[in-house]
């Protein structure tokens, strides 16, 4: 809503400078947006009367003229607007002028001519977007009078973002009340006086469905004079406040809904067939509307309907079929009231939103439809005559909205607040705000105006006294204390730790969309796309993600068509698995891993990452719950890895993620010239902990031994360190790994595996035979069930 | 004797010529081994008249003790050179650059979250989860935002096909913890919201920070209090507050919340008030017994007021360059 200072000062002397009535409003709940004065920076611009026009003798598109700026001497200027005539009047910027871009006017020789100033188009005053030449002004205009006070410009906007719940400031008329009540000002209320009728020509008005409109007020008047146009003053407060001027009965009506908030409709009466009707819509019934646009409605809308069928969209927008247009000589003027359930949800519909579909929803006071139509008429009479008919008024009483009374406890609201208003002071607020007001023992019974559809409980009440005592005159009070310790857990590891054990390893960590690209979604998952939006922003952003993997892979290759050659990326949040029609929840945290391993630095190789790094990464998050021997990987397929170097990570035996190489089909189909390492792990079970179980220490020398079996290439090293593990039995503490060999010194197809078995006892040192006694049962194991070879 | 004076002024001028250990062990062995002069002379003392042999014998002694004495001094002194030596040998050039990992960082979101949730918990707020996908009830009717709303049309919604729909804001998460624990309850939910809408300064998802306190006696007094004292905290400075009368569904009464910045501009940085008593009857807590407070707040917004970053966008971009700067 655009608020004119100058416009709200027929309804409220402020005495406030632009800037403090914007910060008033704002501390009022009506939020300001922007502040805007208009004559800003014109200030030396004056009106100026051409008295003569020459060609340039030396330019064929520039004239040369001389200029009455109101002074003594008159100006010669150079102009080269097409539309420049002797008699005329435009702005005018005099030598030393200064205009609104920062231009400053000199002195200045232009093809050989002097050219003491210069003719203004309305682009250059920054009054408009149209560059046909230079602004032509009113014949009446005064020459020599500044152009600020000449169109009217000193005036500032105000730009007011309602909330939805502040209907009633949806016009000047409102906002004026509403700032009275905060100033503690007088509201100069406006007496509108009825237009007598001059004829008894009337329209009759059904109400069809009276729920949805319960009053509707029509008024005909015949014979205005179709060549009329709508006053300057009229048009420039349409125009600031964001309305088009159209049509002097448009225009008309526009204007009294921004300055009372009724929205209101003209119909051209020759073109309306028969009686006016408010009705729900058929099934099916098409309308045209203004716009131009066909609509198909319903039984769930209301229409405003002639005898041949629906005219237009009651509350959001007439129809094409009545419109008033440049002939029109007879009009039905029409205030109504409609009902915010009918209204609301409709306009978004059919894609519209319109200054009265935006009124109605809010709600609009259902007491004032009368005085609109009284006053549309005074001004439309003012402007193009005619002769008015009686106001027809239909209502059904018992479907208008009650104002019931509402209460307010003195104890509530103190304790609400936290602070003390006196009753005096609420009594004023209540006054001010027009609220008919009963003092009772322990409080206050409450009438709101028919304008405030925000009023139903005691709590409203609240806000009201709140917002005028001043939100900033309400103490800070610190609260009681909570004694609830909350639920630091020892059985899950915090998320964190996790996040920073991968920055420590060099990750970074991103955010990527929750919803992707259903074709990438699939490539990732392998199984159908997942779950669609109904209504996404992009097709590259239409279904929910079930990997993290797809946005992490966008957001590698990103950074790699960047010069970023070593790329390390970590996400958590949530993936949509789809289960047949429903969508499991379920968090993970997920990386990728390009490039080196070390970043460039001297003294290590430039190798690329690995499985085996990527591996690391997710034992190290699988430690971090301090029970690595739960976890344990195994070879397996997934669509989005790379065959053979591909693991799902399992712990208890339950799947809880994966990890491998990107497969080369899907690098070369995002267009990443390297092969990505990927992980993705589920949270909860990755994380879930245990206290640790002290075991004792023991006193007793470890022993250790080495061996390298050699085995068949395709055994994998997990079942042959699990089969060391079972054979070697309780007295084994840590198994290692320490070297793989194939090669010439091995049989084809067979392996060497370097292994260093570390056995302890915590009751006693052990004896060469009791070692002896263990390596003997790991050999036998080894050669029996993983077919190996010993050197002894 | 005097030929022993002069053995011993011999070894001793010996042990100061050696230069190094090896050297200094063959003087060693020369004048103390086994066969060695001094040694020779201990083992000839046999051979002298029996009351000589005393006097001799200690004068020996005496000899070898000194000489052992020097021979000790000296091989300290060139064991300390010989280290000397093999350190200055091991020096490096302690300005090379160092090797091994180098650290990433948080998402700037990420961080400024962790730190909201720090703040908070300390107050002995606890954190709720709740789902992303979400269903027309916990997500505006039970919010007091029931179908045709116009607060809905400020929800931009993504639906699926179901009619469910992404959560537009965190606060269902209240709505879901009240009916589960209901009163009081403390507690912050911290998540991903999804709002249709994509331009410079709109994202198709964010992330959102939302505070209740549902008790006995909570007023809007302590709800400017716990404010103040939050963005003090944010901001790790002192800070002037502005509440501004605001518009939500489900808080009476509401207000907008701006935080000066340190040039005296008002920067607008959270949403709050007192919840609204149709949202406790919702969830059957007794709004006649319990009054609460509630706030949210944007933690994109809030980085960007923190760390100065003026473009929205990048958060999403991620941008090793732009993260980079925030580890």
């Amino acid at each position: 809503m655009k608020i004119s200072t100058a416009w709200l000062s027929e309804w409220l002397d402020t005495g406030l400078e632009p800037g403090e009535l914007a910060e008033r409003l704002t501390s009022l709940g009506l939020e300001v947006d922007g502040v805007e004065s208009l004559g800003e920076g014109l200030e030396d611009v004056v009106v100026g009367q051409v008295l003569e026009v020459d060609a340039h003798p030396n330019a064929d598109r520039l004239s040369l003229c001389r200029v009455d700026v109101g002074r003594d001497d008159t100006l010669n200027i150079v102009c080269g607007a097409p539309n420049v005539s002797a008699g005329c009047r435009y702005p005018a910027a005099p030598v030393g002028a200064t205009l609104p871009g920062g231009l400053k006017i000199r002195r200045s020789k232009i093809r050989g001519e002097y050219s003491e100033g210069m003719l203004c188009s309305a682009v250059e005053l920054q009054l408009g977007e149209s560059a046909d030449g230079i602004l032509e002004l009113d014949e009446g205009l005064r020459i020599g009078e500044p152009i600020v006070s000449a169109l009217n410009l000193d005036d500032t906007i105000i730009d007011v973002d309602l909330t939805p719940n502040r209907a009633d400031c949806f016009c000047m008329m409102g906002i004026a009340r509403d700032l009275a009540a905060g100033l503690g000002a007088d509201f100069k209320t406006q007496t509108i006086l009825p237009v007598l009728g001059a004829s008894d020509a009337k329209v009759d008005i059904r109400l069809e469905d009276p729920a949805g409109c319960p009053r509707f007020v029509g008024r005909v008047i015949h014979d205005l004079n179709s060549a009329a146009e709508t006053p300057q003053w009229m048009q420039d407060r349409l125009t600031r406040a964001g309305v088009r001027p159209i049509h002097p009965v448009v225009d008309v009506t526009n204007y009294v809904m921004l300055e009372l908030g009724q929205p209101m409709h003209a119909y051209d009466l020759d073109l309306l067939e028969g009686a006016i009707v408010a009705r729900r819509g058929l099934a099916d019934e098409s309308v045209e509307l203004l716009d131009g646009q066909q609509v198909t409605v319903n039984e769930d809308v209301l229409v405003i309907a002639d005898d041949t069928g629906a005219v237009g969209l009651a509350g959001i927008m007439g129809g094409a079929r009545t419109a008033v247009h440049d002939g029109t000589r007879n009009v039905c003027l029409e205030a109504a009231f409609f009902s915010p359930a009918i209204i609301a949800g409709r306009a978004r519909r059919f894609g519209l939103h319109t200054d009265a579909s935006a009124r109605f929803e809010r709600g609009v006071d259902p007491m004032h439809q009368a005085r609109a139509i009284e006053r549309a008429t005074a001004l439309l009479q003012e402007i193009a005559g005619g002769q008015a008919g009686p106001v027809i008024e239909a209502e059904s009483s018992d479907h208008l909205p009650q104002r019931a009374p509402v209460r307010l406890r003195r104890a509530r609201l103190g304790m609400l607040l936290g602070v003390e208003v006196p009753d005096a002071e609420v009594r004023d607020i209540f006054d001010r705000l027009g609220m008919d007001v009963t003092e009772q023992e322990d409080g206050w019974e409450v009438l709101a105006p028919s304008a405030r559809f925000d009023i139903e409980r005691e709590v409203d009440l609240i806000e009201e006294v709140a917002r005028i005592h001043g939100y900033d005159q309400i103490p800070e009070t610190v609260g009681r204390a909570s004694g609830d310790l909350g639920s630091a857990t020892e059985s899950h590891v915090p998320l964190e730790r996790a996040r920073l054990e991968l920055v420590a390893r060099g990750y970074q960590e991103a955010v990527t969309f929750s919803f992707v690209d259903p074709e990438l979604d699939q490539r990732f998952t392998g199984g159908p796309a997942g779950l669609p939006l109904s209504n996404p922003i992009s097709a590259a952003l239409s279904v929910m993600r079930q990997s993290l993997w797809p946005g992490l892979a966008l957001a590698a290759r990103y950074n790699l068509q960047r010069q970023q050659e070593r790329v390390r990326l970590f996400e958590t949040g949530v993936r949509f698995l789809r289960q047949g029609d429903a969508v499991e929840e379920n968090r993970v945290i997920a990386g990728i891993a390009v490039g080196r391993r070390w970043p460039e630095q001297w003294g290590v190789d430039g190798e690329s990452v690995d499985v085996f790094d990527i591996k690391s990464e997710v034992l190290a998050l699988a430690a971090l719950g301090g029970k690595p021997a739960e976890f344990a990987a195994f070879a397996a397929d997934h669509p989005a890895l790379r065959p053979g170097r591909a693991a799902q990570l399992h712990r208890n035996g339950a799947a809880i993620g994966w990890f491998g190489e990107l497969h080369p089909a899907l690098a070369q189909h995002l267009e990443i010239n390297a092969a990505p390492l990927l992980f993705e792990l589920e949270i909860d079970p990755l994380l879930a902990s245990a206290p640790p179980a002290y075991a004792g220490v023991s006193r007793f020398p470890a022993v250790r031994r080495d061996l390298a079996p050699v085995i068949p290439e395709s055994v994998p090293a997990g079942e042959l360190l699990d089969g060391v593990r079972r054979a070697a039995g309780d007295l084994l503490k840590d198994l290692i790994l320490f070297d793989l060999y194939t090669g010439e010194k091995v049989e084809t197809g067979s392996k060497s595996v370097s292994l260093g078995l570390i056995l302890q006892d915590t009751s006693r040192t052990l004896t060469d035979a009791d070692v002896d006694g263990v390596m003997h049962d790991v050999m036998e194991s080894l050669r029996r069930d993983f077919n190996a070879t010993i050197r002894e | 004797m005097q030929d022993l004076d002069e053995l011993v002024s011999r070894a001793r001028a010996a042990v100061q010529d050696s230069a190094d250990l090896q050297a200094l062990d063959a003087v060693r062995v020369q004048f103390l081994g086994k066969k060695g002069e001094l040694t020779q002379r201990l083992k000839r003392l046999g051979s002298l008249p029996a009351d000589e042999r005393p006097a001799a014998g200690q004068a020996i002694n005496r000899a070898k003790q000194a000489l052992q004495q020097d021979l000790q001094l000296h091989r300290a002194r060139l064991e300390a050179e010989q280290l000397r030596g093999e350190l200055a040998a091991g020096a490096v050039d302690m300005t090379l650059p160092p090797r091994g990992q180098q650290p990433g960082g948080l998402h700037p979101v990420m961080r400024t979250l962790e730190r909201i949730e720090t703040i908070f918990r300390a107050a002995g707020f606890d954190v709720h989860d709740g789902p992303e996908i979400e269903d027309d009830f916990h997500n505006f009717t039970a919010l007091n935002i029931p179908e045709n709303h116009p607060a809905r049309a400020m929800h931009d919604t993504f639906y699926f096909e179901s009619g469910q729909l992404l959560r537009t804001h965190t606060s269902p998460v209240q709505i879901r913890s009240m009916m589960e624990q209901g009163a009081p309850i403390r507690l912050v939910s911290i998540g991903r919201v999804f709002r249709c809408d994509s331009d410079q300064t709109h994202t198709p998802m964010f992330h959102q920070i939302e505070g209740l306190v549902v008790d006995r006696g909570v007023s809007f007094a302590n709800l400017k209090a716990v404010l103040h004292q939050f963005c003090e905290r944010i901001f790790e400075r002192q800070v002037k507050l502005r509440f501004r009368p605001s518009y939500f569904p489900f808080t009476e009464p509401s207000a907008e919340v701006d935080v000066q910045s340190e040039s005296g501009k008002w920067l607008e940085i959270l949403g709050c008030g007192m919840v609204h008593p149709k949202v406790l009857e919702n969830v059957n807590i007794d709004p006649e017994e319990f009054t609460g407070y509630a706030f949210g707040m944007g933690g994109e917004r809030l980085a960007m007021l923190r760390y100065g970053v003026d473009d929205l966008r990048l958060f999403f971009d991620n941008d090793l360059q732009f993260l980079r700067q925030f580890s």
